[in-house]
């Protein structure tokens, strides 16, 4: 697939060798690409080479179905009851029941085949990792990235623990967390839209 | 006293030059003498429309009056600005939604006013926000984008690096794939900005990712790219490969000037026809990697529910759709004729044509297209219409280039579960015209 996609972008700079600077009306030409004044033909390459080591601090993303990414450190739900209610209960509300900034975030398991869908962590993430990615890059609100991996961890598992999913004193960590069995692990489908099949009736329709 | 012609001339400028330093930036707010002449043009023209109106009979015209503003002169040039609409229109603005209020204006998202829009591009101050954290202040300066992961050579550019390359610019509709949340069921917006102002439209500037994406060299078993923002929420979504080589695009400005703060200054992902949080904002980083990262921005949000209590997940692409904008809801029409205007647009390709229909979906009539009709981009339609007062519900329908015709909600409703806030609402939309001619959201 790659590969035959490389092929057609590499047709269409050969395309753009044409001097296409006063087309006007994009609408002619089909292909989206090659509507453009300018290409790369003249083979313009400015990046400046980095290690991933140094790229360290920034590479802070989590495939979460398998964990791949996780950091060193771990935690437990007593840990991270004491982080919780330092850092997050302002805005959460005391054992993640809601507060004044966002709802709450236990409850909700087996509500999806019922008229009212309760979103929370425990009822709607497939992967216990995405606590992790997005407390550590999101959270809190007002100081975003600044917890330790350690205290990421411990919170992670407060809330896996309140949402009934975890024991107290279960340590999440690199290992441990990805293999949490999350109740809407299976909840997905891929996009397979379009999935309506409207026809265009012009007289006396419906 | 009377002065001479050269004193006079000294004393307005010297009263120019005051009144340009008073305004140290332009605003809507008018100096006193700026109002009161307002008011007088107000007169000599509310006089000059019943003029017109009585005139077409041949009967009693009264004479129009020459307006003040042709017998003094205007306001003087600013030694610099950056220049504004009319203090009369400072009423069309972006704003937040009033159906759904949040807690907090940090994630949030503002609308812009499409009944107030009558091209295809969206004035930069118009264009709809969503942010997860707030609108970071980005020092163009010193900002970095990196791109590495599965790559033979990972590269960082600096933005004076990343405008060194050939520019390219296109235009594209963008739209949230929350747009119409409030509004599947039944009506909980009044206006078109209410219910479709998640969608705005600009020519874009920067450059294909597949240039970089070439240079730093992708391992062969690269399937999905994560893409990363600078900002307080980290913001990031996973996108494949076939897309990225596509026609995504490293974006750093909009309509003819760098990128607006809100619209991710310096640097932002674009991400033609699909949903817009996939262009993200403020770009620091783009990860090569073989599969999806299942994020929390693709997992807990930004997926469908459908039956059974299942969810669909990379729902990308923006399904054909189309609204009348004009008239929409909160207007007012006068009987004899109007003109029937909207937009329409397609993640998918190119609008092929509109439909509208005035008897709530009985009966359809093309309308016409206005050129240009870019692919990706918001079309502009119009049709010719003379009321004549009768109750009506107009609604517009569109087909696109894959021959995909705009659903109905009804037509939805058979695949997926309405249920929560529900994204991707592409369908049909009507407005409810009274006796009055007041017009009303006609959903559900």
């Amino acid at each position: 697939m790659e590969s035959a996609n490389r092929m057609k972008i590499l047709a269409t700079r050969l395309a753009l060798a044409l001097p296409l600077f006063m087309l006007v009306s994009c609408a002619s030409v089909a292909d989206s690409l090659s509507r453009s004044a300018a290409s790369n033909a003249g083979g313009a390459a400015f990046g400046r080479p980095i290690s991933e080591q140094d790229l360290a601090a920034w590479n802070i993303d989590i495939r979460t179905h398998d964990g791949v990414g996780l950091p060193a450190g771990g935690g437990d739900a007593v840990k991270g009851k004491a982080v919780y209610d330092a850092k997050c209960i302002a805005c959460h509300g005391p054992d993640a029941k809601g507060g004044p900034v966002f709802g709450a975030m236990v409850g909700g398991i087996g509500s999806f085949k019922t008229n009212v869908r309760v979103l929370t962590p425990g009822s709607m993430y497939p992967y216990a990792p995405i606590l992790f990615d997005y407390i550590r890059r999101a959270m809190p609100m007002d100081n975003p990235q600044t917890l330790t991996a350690d205290e990421v961890y411990a919170v992670s598992a407060y809330i896996l623990q309140l949402n009934g999913l975890i024991g107290a004193n279960d340590e999440m960590n690199s290992k441990t967390m990805a293999m949490v069995k999350m109740p809407n692990r299976d909840g997905f489908i891929i996009d397979d839209r379009p999935d309506t099949k409207a026809l265009r009736c012009m007289k006396d329709c419906k | 006293m009377a002065l001479k012609p050269v004193e006079r001339m000294q004393q307005i400028v010297r009263a120019s030059m005051e009144e340009v330093q008073a305004r140290s930036s332009m605003t809507h707010s008018a100096p006193e003498k700026d109002r009161r002449s307002f008011l007088r043009n107000t007169v000599a023209v509310a006089g000059s429309v019943g003029a017109l109106g009585v005139a077409s009979t041949g009967a009693n015209a009264a004479p129009l009056a020459i307006p003040e503003s042709n017998k003094q002169m205007g306001r003087a040039l600013p030694p610099e600005e950056y220049g504004m609409p009319s203090k009369f229109e400072a009423k069309v603005k972006r704003r937040r939604s009033d159906v759904l209020v949040n807690r907090q204006n940090f994630s949030d998202w503002s609308m812009t006013p499409l009944q107030s829009t009558p091209g295809i591009v969206t004035p930069n101050g118009l264009f709809y926000e969503r942010h997860h954290n707030g609108v970071p202040d980005i020092n163009p300066d010193t900002h970095v984008f990196a791109l590495h992961g599965l790559v033979r050579k990972p590269l960082t550019l600096t933005m004076s690096d990343l405008m060194r390359y050939p520019a390219v610019s296109k235009f594209f509709f963008m739209e949230c794939s929350g747009n119409g949340l409030t509004d599947w069921l039944k009506p909980s917006s009044k206006t078109v900005q209410q219910t479709h102002g998640l969608l705005s439209c600009a020519q874009w500037t920067g450059i294909p990712v597949s240039w970089l994406l070439d240079e730093a060299g992708l391992l062969p078993e690269v399937k999905w790219l994560i893409a990363e923002g600078a900002d307080g929420s980290g913001h990031l979504r996973s996108i494949p490969i076939e897309k990225m080589l596509d026609d995504c695009m490293l974006v750093y400005a909009m309509n003819g000037e760098m990128l607006r703060p809100e619209n991710g200054y310096p640097l932002r992902l674009f991400v033609p026809g699909w949903e817009g949080n996939v262009s993200v904002k403020w770009l620091r980083r783009i990860k090569a990697g073989t599969e999806p990262w299942h994020v929390r921005g693709e997992t807990a949000r930004y997926t469908d529910p459908m039956p059974n209590g299942m969810w669909r997940k990379f729902s990308f692409v923006m399904e054909a759709k189309s609204v009348i904008t004009r008239p929409s809801g909160g207007m007012k029409i006068q009987r004899g004729f109007n003109e029937i205007q909207g937009f329409a647009w397609s993640g998918n390709g190119k609008i092929k044509a509109v439909d509208v229909t005035l008897d709530g979906g009985k009966n359809w009539q093309e309308a016409t297209l206005e050129e240009p009709v870019i692919d990706k981009c918001m079309t502009r339609f119009k049709f010719n219409w003379k009321w004549d007062g009768a109750p009506a519900v107009i609604a517009s329908r569109c087909v696109d280039s894959t021959g995909y015709v705009q659903p109905t909600v009804e037509d939805i409703k058979k695949s997926r579960a309405i249920v929560g806030f529900v994204q991707h609402h592409n369908g049909v939309f009507p407005w409810i015209v009274s006796a009055s001619g007041e017009v009303t959201n006609g959903i559900g």
